[in-house]
């Protein structure tokens, strides 16, 4: 190999291991089915040393590729008894290279399509400019009433409970499935519902981290009411 | 009924996302649908007939007025849309996520063999994929499916009008052989 074509690899970002090993297969135009496994592994090791003294800062993914691309090449080599049946080893890339193009062409033929917003466009109303809320309508909230709602759960705290400084007992992440539990048992739940009145700072606090975690993750979707200005969550 | 035809073309003048045969249905309190197939294809000829500058357009399982294509040069230059730029990296995700739903982070992670977590929140902040539970084995992981939305800014009326992958497969390599 020529460090010419290393240096033409450059301009190239390869996202992750597969993209690497998609490059090699191409610039080489070997067939998927029946990879020279040997010149691959050598050159995609090359790879991963010439990244490593660009100092570029790769994903652990890149090494359990080249892991398994030595693995495969040493079962290569093991001689193959007459009356074994023979897998061949190679065929541990085959089929996850194979799902990969495919997926790579899908994602092509995506992009191809005519866009909504960049290729056509539909008409672009704004709902909110027409309707009127009625009696019982809802709102979307913002987050500063989302914070308002919570300062008043703090407010009902008694005041001489003091934060404890103890290790955090509930993630937020064990909440966020707390939450979940209780959610999907009654679809939607207001926000004073959530904070049990005996909860200290740091749990109110942990719910509201959750609540706000969970709208971003869109499990949950925050309104008011417009007339009695309860919040209520709803579990989508 | 006065004019169907002419009540859904005003329906689809202020619906802002793809307008169904059973939401129309459900409003006009019709018992059957025929008479709206009717209309919408006699709405498409129309526009067809009269080649203007939108269309009636077929999608995500319903209908739609969208701009022709040979005007996105115009309409571009009245409302300069933020773009929509999907990366490469976020449409191998999507596709994965279309071909593959449901199904968990570490399913599309197998595939493309990096770590997906900040694409995927991208992709549900832009409402083209959502979450539809979670799976119950051990971690609980997050099932991950597309949208509707999904369907309307690809065009697609619906997920089988997506190719199967071996149509993909057969299509990029056609082209490769012409080039």
């Amino acid at each position: 190999m020529s460090e010419k074509i290393y240096k033409v690899q450059l301009n190239g970002v390869f996202e992750g291991p597969m993209d690497l090993l998609v490059y090699l297969i191409k610039k080489n135009e070997v067939d998927i089915y029946d990879i020279p496994i040997a010149l691959i592994t050598d050159q995609y090791l090359k790879y991963i040393e010439w990244m490593k003294s660009m100092n570029i800062n790769f994903a652990g993914d890149f090494l359990v590729m080249a892991a398994t691309l030595t693995h495969i090449k040493s079962k290569t080599l093991l001689p193959v008894q007459e009356d074994e049946e023979f897998d061949d080893p190679r065929m541990e890339l085959v089929k996850p290279l194979q799902e990969y193009l495919q997926m790579k062409s899908a994602a092509e033929h995506l992009s191809e399509r005519s866009i909504l917003g960049e290729d056509i466009f539909n008409r672009n109303i704004n709902k909110e400019d027409y309707s009127e809320p009625g009696e019982d309508d809802i709102v979307n909230v913002c987050l500063f009433e989302l914070i308002d709602a919570f300062k008043k759960i703090l407010e009902n705290i008694s005041p001489n409970q003091r934060l404890e400084l103890t290790a955090d007992r509930v993630s937020v992440k064990d909440r966020i499935a707390q939450l979940i539990d209780s959610l999907e048992k009654k679809g939607s739940l207001t926000f004073g519902e959530l904070f049990s009145s005996d909860a200290d700072k740091g749990d109110i606090i942990l719910t509201l981290l959750a609540i706000l975690e969970m709208v971003k993750l869109s499990l949950v979707r925050i309104v008011q009411y417009v007339r009695t200005g309860i919040i209520r969550i709803f579990y989508l | 009924m006065e004019n169907i035809k002419n009540i859904i073309e005003a329906m689809l003048f202020v619906s802002d996302s793809s307008l169904t045969i059973d939401r129309i249905k459900s409003v006009l309190a019709l018992d059957d649908t025929r008479e709206i197939k009717h209309a919408f294809s006699a709405l498409t000829g129309e526009y067809e007939a009269r080649m203007g500058g939108f269309y009636l357009c077929e999608v995500a399982g319903g209908y739609q007025i969208r701009t022709r294509p040979e005007y996105t040069k115009w309409i571009k230059l009245l409302i300069s849309p933020k773009p929509v730029r999907i990366s490469k990296a976020a449409l191998e995700t999507l596709a994965i996520i279309a071909y593959k739903q449901p199904l968990i982070r570490s399913d599309i992670e197998h595939v493309r063999g990096v770590d997906c977590g900040g694409i995927l929140r991208m992709l549900l902040e832009r409402k083209l994929i959502r979450v539809l539970g979670r799976r119950e084995i051990p971690g609980r992981p997050l099932i991950y499916a597309t949208t509707r939305q999904f369907l309307e800014v690809f065009d697609l009326k619906d997920l089988k009008d997506l190719p199967t992958p071996e149509e993909v497969e057969k299509l990029s390599n056609n082209e490769q052989e012409n080039t």
